[in-house]
């Protein structure tokens, strides 16, 4: 155990207390099926229809069921003041950030993907669009959880802090949606998705660089 | 040493206080006088656009008003972070008080836009890059307020609204270069800093007596608010009291 | 000059709709949002009168 690095050691942490309470762990992933479940009824069940609306709908549920798991990411550790004894250790607060976005990616972003083609088959949607679409939450969910990492740590504590998040991260996570859809529409169009995924990948990466040093400065600001 | 106090003599709320009183309608005036004289150039000497007829008209208000709200976000966030940074009140109270009018802005640039694009388009609104951009700007506007009321710790409210618009800013630029970077149905930009515009000059004219106009205006509203987020974060201070002792 | 009369200045061409549903939204706001700041300052200037009274 002291062998371990900070960050296994908190991402192993959060893993184990996750699996003590799957049914909680997995109330992101019911919601993402169930709301997208809801959008054949509302809309109509015309094949051609949701084919076509498909890449939006599951992205958009994607986005919102990953938002919902957020306000727990610092929630318990800072009612029971161990994360005020986080910060004050030598462990820094990019590497907490860092590994409790890891976490939250493998808990909710990870089983988001894995259930995504099962959402792809529910709206008539070609294997080829389905790949093109896991691939994208693929490079898409990481950035989720990096920008409600800074989402969860600026609203710590507060009333309605839910809320709060989807309205402070949202904005900042409309061009993944953008791009991650579009990415599937361009496909289903004729045109190369390439540009998309560049595109998402640039994002990735430049909020797995900024997000964990913005997440760490909102935690002091917080705490 | 010496030069110091004098550069930051605003800094204090007080002071600042006495600043903004004293500007304030004086501002509103050139605001006025700017306006008046701008939109008498716009309506009565710019002539009929050969495409778009007397539509294009609204471009006196909607360019400005879109100039505003990413000035005013910029402004917001600099404040902001230099409350952050150097720990400084006033300057946190200064973002606070441009929030609203910055999200206004915003909100005014959308709606012209969309009630110029409609006769012009043939369409109210299009999800193109620079009016998603512009709107997720009101978005993120809306996110910062949100943010700053929600925590009662003033400091730790102004600290975390500083954090959050640094990292919104990343978006003013995307509007901005947004005609460049995406085939847009928004026309790209007319004017530039190296090359003559391309529009006609009296239109050009009106255009910038607006923004001189609607700059005037938004220092004039941001101040009558800067002087109540003033009044009510110093209510314990004398200055503060003395001041409501005498009305 | 560029209008022959008040009613060709009122229809813009055809556009009146849209160029006045512009303009009157923007100067409604110009009005609107002033009074709102100013009410905000008395509002703030009272509860400090308040205050000082009730401390005597």
């Amino acid at each position: 155990m002291s062998t371990m690095s900070p960050m296994m050691a908190i991402l192993s942490r959060d893993l184990r207390l996750a699996s003590r309470r799957p049914a909680e762990a997995l109330l992101p992933v019911v919601f993402f099926v169930v709301a997208a479940s809801l959008f054949p009824l509302g809309v109509g069940p015309e094949a051609a229809t949701l084919k076509q609306i498909a890449p939006g709908i599951v992205w958009v549920c994607a986005l919102l069921s990953s938002m919902l798991s957020l306000n727990s990411m610092y929630a318990s550790d800072y009612a029971d003041g161990s994360l005020e004894q986080m910060l004050i250790s030598q462990l820094s607060g990019i590497e907490l950030a860092a590994a409790k976005c890891i976490a939250h990616w493998l808990m909710t972003g990870v089983p988001l993907l894995l259930v995504s083609p099962l959402l792809g088959l529910l709206f008539g949607l070609s294997w080829e669009a389905i790949g093109l679409m896991a691939f994208g939450l693929l490079l898409g969910t990481p950035i989720l959880s990096l920008m409600g990492g800074m989402g969860a740590a600026l609203t710590l504590g507060l009333r309605n802090s839910a809320v709060l998040i989807l309205l402070i991260v949202l904005p900042l996570c409309i061009p993944v949606l953008i791009f991650g859809a579009g990415a599937v529409s361009a496909a289903e169009s004729g045109l190369s998705p390439a540009g998309h995924f560049y595109l998402l990948g640039a994002m990735f990466l430049l909020s797995a660089l900024g997000a964990p040093v913005a997440t760490a400065a909102a935690l002091r600001i917080s705490v | 040493m010496k030069k110091l106090p004098r550069l930051f003599t605003f800094a204090a709320p007080k002071t600042f206080y006495r600043l903004a009183t004293v500007t304030g309608p004086w501002l509103y005036a050139i605001a006025a006088a700017f306006a008046i004289w701008g939109l008498y150039v716009g309506f009565f000497v710019a002539p009929t656009d050969a495409t778009q007829g007397d539509s294009y008209r609204i471009i006196f208000i909607h360019v400005p008003a879109a100039w505003m709200s990413m000035v005013l976000y910029m402004a917001m966030a600099g404040w902001a972070a230099f409350g952050w940074a150097a720990n400084a009140r006033l300057a946190s109270m200064m973002a606070r008080a441009i929030a609203p009018t910055g999200a206004a802005f915003t909100f005014l640039a959308l709606w012209t836009g969309a009630f110029w694009g409609k006769p012009t388009w043939g369409a109210w609104w299009v999800w193109d890059a620079r009016l998603t951009s512009e709107l997720i700007l009101l978005f993120l506007y809306l996110g910062f307020m949100a943010l700053v009321e929600a925590i009662d710790d003033v400091r730790r409210a102004d600290h975390a609204g500083a954090l959050l618009a640094i990292v919104g800013a990343v978006n003013v630029p995307i509007i901005y270069f947004s005609v460049r970077w995406w085939n847009t149905l928004h026309q790209g930009s007319s004017i530039s800093m190296t090359a003559a515009p391309k529009m006609a000059h009296t239109m050009l004219l009106s255009m910038l007596l607006m923004t001189v106009a609607f700059w005037a205006y938004a220092f004039a509203v941001v101040f009558m608010r800067a002087r109540a987020v003033v009044l009510e974060r110093e209510i314990g201070a004398d200055w503060v009291q003395a001041l409501a002792a005498k009305k | 000059m560029v209008w022959n009369s008040a009613s060709d200045f009122f229809a813009m061409g055809g556009y009146g709709l849209y160029v006045w549903g512009s303009y009157g939204v923007t100067a409604a706001w110009m009005l609107l949002e002033p009074l709102l700041a100013a009410r905000r300052h008395s509002a703030a200037l009272q509860a400090v009168a308040d205050m000082e009274d009730e401390q005597g």
